[in-house]
């Protein structure tokens, strides 16, 4: 249905194309025209396509709502009665009757009998508004038809309007970024406001206890659920660190061996090698870290713990010997070498735009490779680098895929690497991925979640990006 | 005398000083040096053992067991109008009792260990035949299938006799009776192709990445068909129509920063718009599509943007000079010229968008969907998600095909750059 009507408006528009052109070539009576045959043939698909997708666009936004009303309007009684969540399961149930499927729920006496003219009502009202929207199209289509057949002459500018067309589409298209952005933001600060008539926004942000779990009923013990956000804040900040410490060292020391030690052909093949570091998925980086990683480290620990038992450091073989898989070290270290490549990107990068002369000069005046880069370089290349460092921080603190499979879900206020810590994002899907009602503070709470990360990440991405960009005028 | 003598030392006495210093300053440079080397040995170190440990974990998935043995369809036990509802497990495993010449006690424990060595998927295989062929029954036919996953484990060498007996899935007599079906050559060990074949199941022994494989490349049509043109056409705005003014500077601004913003967030708009607010449906490629569409549209954009940067000016001068308008300019002369730069940044984008998970995972990517779903509206999976799901499954045997599934999603992603590399080498111009 929905593709016949498809194939014929692709049809109609390639005929109306043909059409446009025959039209412009024979009533241009020796006249020269003022647009090309062609341009009067896009003119006339354009004028065919336009209102023809203007009404199908209106068509599917209000068809559902229009069904809905319909429906409502026309039910009986006992539908009527139901609560509102039983109606709108009962009402999906007589659709997939009258579209000739089965129910999905067993319905109860009056409403089994409701469920076939039910269904027929709503396959009928379906059938309508669809058979509606469709054919108003189609008239639309053949009234711009009309319009464009009565406008093509040799003086009418068909270049002009077809390119204002296609300048507008783009514009549209460029629109969209900023449409993106306003749908985050609206649909990140709408459930967040709803979080926040339950849950008082001082202790989220302030609380240090955090256990969302609501209880099934009333009564039960620690029912209320507390919504304080500090340790998650704490466990994303101390695998941002480990992660940091990991991969701004070895981030900037490749950097550096690259830029200014490193042969062509050295060059040749790390770089794609880091690339490749790079490209690997997080969800790869969180399987390594879960499987690899983290029983490596929990071994090496053991084994240093069963060697201290016993002896002067009983307390600390003690703890070592009950270190766990999910440790903050191990999702922060596979997080560090994820960053390893970014770091070492951008830090190039920005390196390689600090003029030769500078470098020049300190070799002239004898200093050694190393002098230079420690002396010259690197004070030069240092706020470009640290908005590269800030820029890699935002990125450990927005990454999931690791923490939720390498980090634990224990919510402690700790510093200890080797703790179960967890983070922002690990309880943003930890709260998504569960049971969902979209009207309990479990679940609003990651929108919660999500506006601080948001929040947080876009000032440090603003405060790094103006850094690179100031750095990088002051050489250009 | 003495005091040239005294002069010549001084002198000899600063240059050791010199010489000195200059050992330390060359040693300090040395030490730099090595330094860097080391950090990318590090780095380089880290992906190699990423590599293997990958690798090693997942060959073994690309093969598997199966068994094969002649069933005598018991007519006492077949329903022939119902077949499905036997227990063939059961009947094979106490008929092969009876072959190796094995009495059961009352319990009947021992056809329970056997059968637990089979997998379920022979239920439906022997089901299968008695419907198309409902003449077997009464017959002896031999029949091929999969082994349970624990036995699996125990003959790729996953579970071994070392653990104690009570510790592992495996019995010391179910071990047995495995290593002399093996060495009878009624177990053969061949190619896995039920990975490649079929959809997901709670079974491991019975699950595939093709459900997988077909929801993400449905997704990534719909990725590709949204972002792709929405972000050549808003470069091509940015950078050849557009004003300076303050509006563009917003969106230029907007455009940076919606790159650097995790992908998780954009799993919650996902959620909030799509499935909330338009009511599409949880987990279905057509939602997941778009999620990751508007993820890759600012990549793209950029990408897009550098290479229309890198058409020189005069190109365009010379197409406005012979009387082209501006569209015809951009849309004859810029856009295809920059063709392949846009190209090789949209491929690596969908690579990207390829492996991408946690905003799946918000939308409904993470319940089970059993067998394989092409439609684009139904929930389905996708290959990165599947590989979490899987990472989180109790069932040992899930380990190896977790990492097989990563084998196969890097063998897309190293496909789709090599693509993009190969198009830059082939077509790339410079100016």
């Amino acid at each position: 249905m929905t593709w016949i009507f498809l194939i014929f408006m692709a049809v109609f528009a390639v005929l109306s194309y043909l059409g446009g052109r025959r039209l412009a070539v024979r009533r241009s009576h020796g006249v020269k025209p003022h647009s090309r045959p062609g341009q009067h043939g896009l003119y006339a698909v354009i004028g065919v396509l336009a209102p023809a997708m203007a009404i199908l666009i209106l068509a599917s936004v209000f068809s559902a709502p229009i069904e809905r009303h319909l429906m409502a309007a026309g039910s009986p009684e006992v539908v009527e009665q139901l609560e509102p969540f039983r109606r709108q399961a009962f009402m999906a149930d007589a659709r997939r009757v009258g579209d000739g499927g089965q129910a999905l729920q067993i319905w109860a006496a009056p409403y089994a009998e409701l469920l076939p003219t039910e269904g027929r009502r709503a396959h009928n009202i379906h059938a309508l508004l669809q058979w509606g929207g469709l054919t108003a199209s189609v008239i639309a289509a053949i009234l711009g038809g009309l319009f464009v057949f009565l406008r093509i002459r040799p003086d009418l500018r068909a270049r002009n309007a077809v390119e204002a067309w296609v300048v507008g589409i783009l514009f549209a298209c460029a629109t969209v970024a900023v449409l993106t952005t306003v749908g985050i933001i609206f649909s990140l600060v709408y459930d967040s406001l709803r979080f926040f008539g339950m849950v008082s926004p001082l202790e989220f942000l302030f609380g240090t206890q955090w256990s969302p779990q609501i209880a099934i009923r009333a009564d039960q013990v620690g029912s209320s659920g507390a919504f304080g956000a500090v340790p998650l804040f704490a466990g994303t900040f101390l695998i941002m660190l480990i992660a940091m410490a990991v991969a701004a060292p070895v981030g900037l020391f490749s950097a550096i061996y690259l830029s200014e030690y490193a042969s062509k052909t050295t060059r040749a093949v790390v770089k794609p090698l880091l690339e490749v570091l790079a490209g690997v998925p997080t969800v790869v980086y969180g399987f390594f870290a879960a499987l690899t990683v983290g029983p490596a480290l929990r071994v090496f620990f053991n084994t240093i713990g069963s060697w201290l038992v016993g002896g002067p450091l009983d307390g600390l073989g003690q703890y070592l010997m009950l270190v766990q898989n999910q440790m903050a070290l191990v999702a922060g270290c596979v997080m560090g070498i994820m960053l390893i490549p970014f770091v070492s990107s951008l830090s190039d990068d920005i390196m390689n735009a600090v003029p030769q002369s500078l470098r020049d000069g300190s070799y002239a005046m004898g200093a050694t490779k190393s002098e230079t880069v420690k002396k010259v370089l690197l004070p030069a290349a240092l706020p470009g680098i640290a908005g590269a460092l800030l820029l890699a921080v935002s990125r450990a603190i927005g990454e999931t895929m690791i923490v939720t499979m390498a980090a634990g879900l224990a919510a402690k206020l700790t510093l200890n690497p080797l703790e179960t810590v967890t983070t922002v994002t690990v309880q943003i899907v930890t709260l998504l991925t569960g049971d969902q009602e979209f009207n309990s503070p479990k679940t609003l709470a990651a929108f919660g979640l999500g506006l601080t990360l948001f929040v947080v990440t876009l000032i440090l991405n603003i405060v790094a990006m103006r850094i690179v960009a100031t750095y990088r005028e002051q050489y250009d | 005398m003495t005091d040239a003598a005294s002069k010549t030392g001084a002198v000899s006495a600063r240059a050791e000083k010199l010489k000195a210093r200059l050992k330390g300053r060359y040693a300090r440079e040395a030490r730099f040096k090595w330094f860097g080397r080391g950090a990318i040995a590090i780095a380089l170190a880290f992906l190699a053992i990423l590599l293997t440990s990958i690798v090693l974990q997942g060959y073994t998935a690309f093969y598997t067991h199966s068994l094969t043995l002649p069933v005598y369809m018991d007519p006492a036990r077949i329903d022939q109008a119902y077949p499905q509802g036997t227990n063939f497990e059961q009947m094979v495993a106490e008929q092969q009792l009876v072959r190796m010449g094995v009495a059961d006690d009352e319990n009947g424990s021992k056809a329970t260990a056997m059968r637990n060595l089979l997998s379920s998927e022979l239920k439906f295989i022997a089901a299968d035949r008695i419907r198309a062929q409902p003449a077997l029954i009464g017959q002896t036919i031999p029949l091929t299938t999969p082994l349970s996953d624990d036995a699996e484990m125990y003959l790729k060498g996953k579970i071994t006799r070392e653990t104690p007996e009570n510790l592992r899935r495996v019995s010391d007599q179910q071990m047995q009776w495995l290593d002399s079906l093996k060495s009878q050559g009624v177990i053969r060990a061949h190619f896995n192709s039920a990975l490649f074949t079929k959809g997901d199941s709670t079974q491991p022994e019975l699950a595939g990445l093709l459900g997988a494989v077909i929801g993400s490349a449905l997704m990534l049509t719909v990725t590709a068909l949204i972002a792709i043109p929405v972000g050549v056409f808003a470069a091509v705005w940015l950078e050849e129509y557009a004003p300076r003014n303050r509006l563009t500077a917003i969106i230029e601004v907007n455009i940076n920063n919606l790159a650097a913003v995790p992908s998780i967030v954009y799993g919650l708009l996902g959620v909030a718009l799509f499935i909330n607010f338009l009511h599409l449906p949880r987990a279905s490629p057509l939602v997941g599509g778009l999620v990751l569409a508007l993820m890759a549209l600012p990549t793209i954009i950029i990408a897009t943007r550098s290479s229309l940067k890198a058409v020189p000016p005069s190109i365009r001068d010379a197409a406005l000079a012979m009387g082209a308008s501006r569209t015809q300019t951009v849309f004859g002369h810029v856009l295809p010229l920059a063709m392949p730069g846009v190209m090789t940044g949209s491929i690596i984008s969908m690579a990207h968008a390829l492996g991408e998970t946690a905003p799946l995972l918000l939308i409904g990517m993470i319940s089970f969907v059993p067998g394989i779903s092409a439609a684009i509206d139904a929930p389905g999976g996708a290959l990165p998600s599947l590989i979490y799901i899987w990472e989180n499954a109790s069932e040992r045997a899930f380990h190896e095909r977790t990492a097989a599934a990563i084998l196969v999603l890097l063998a897309f992603m190293i496909v789709m750059n090599a693509a993009a590399i190969l198009l830059r080498r082939r077509f790339e111009r410079r100016w």
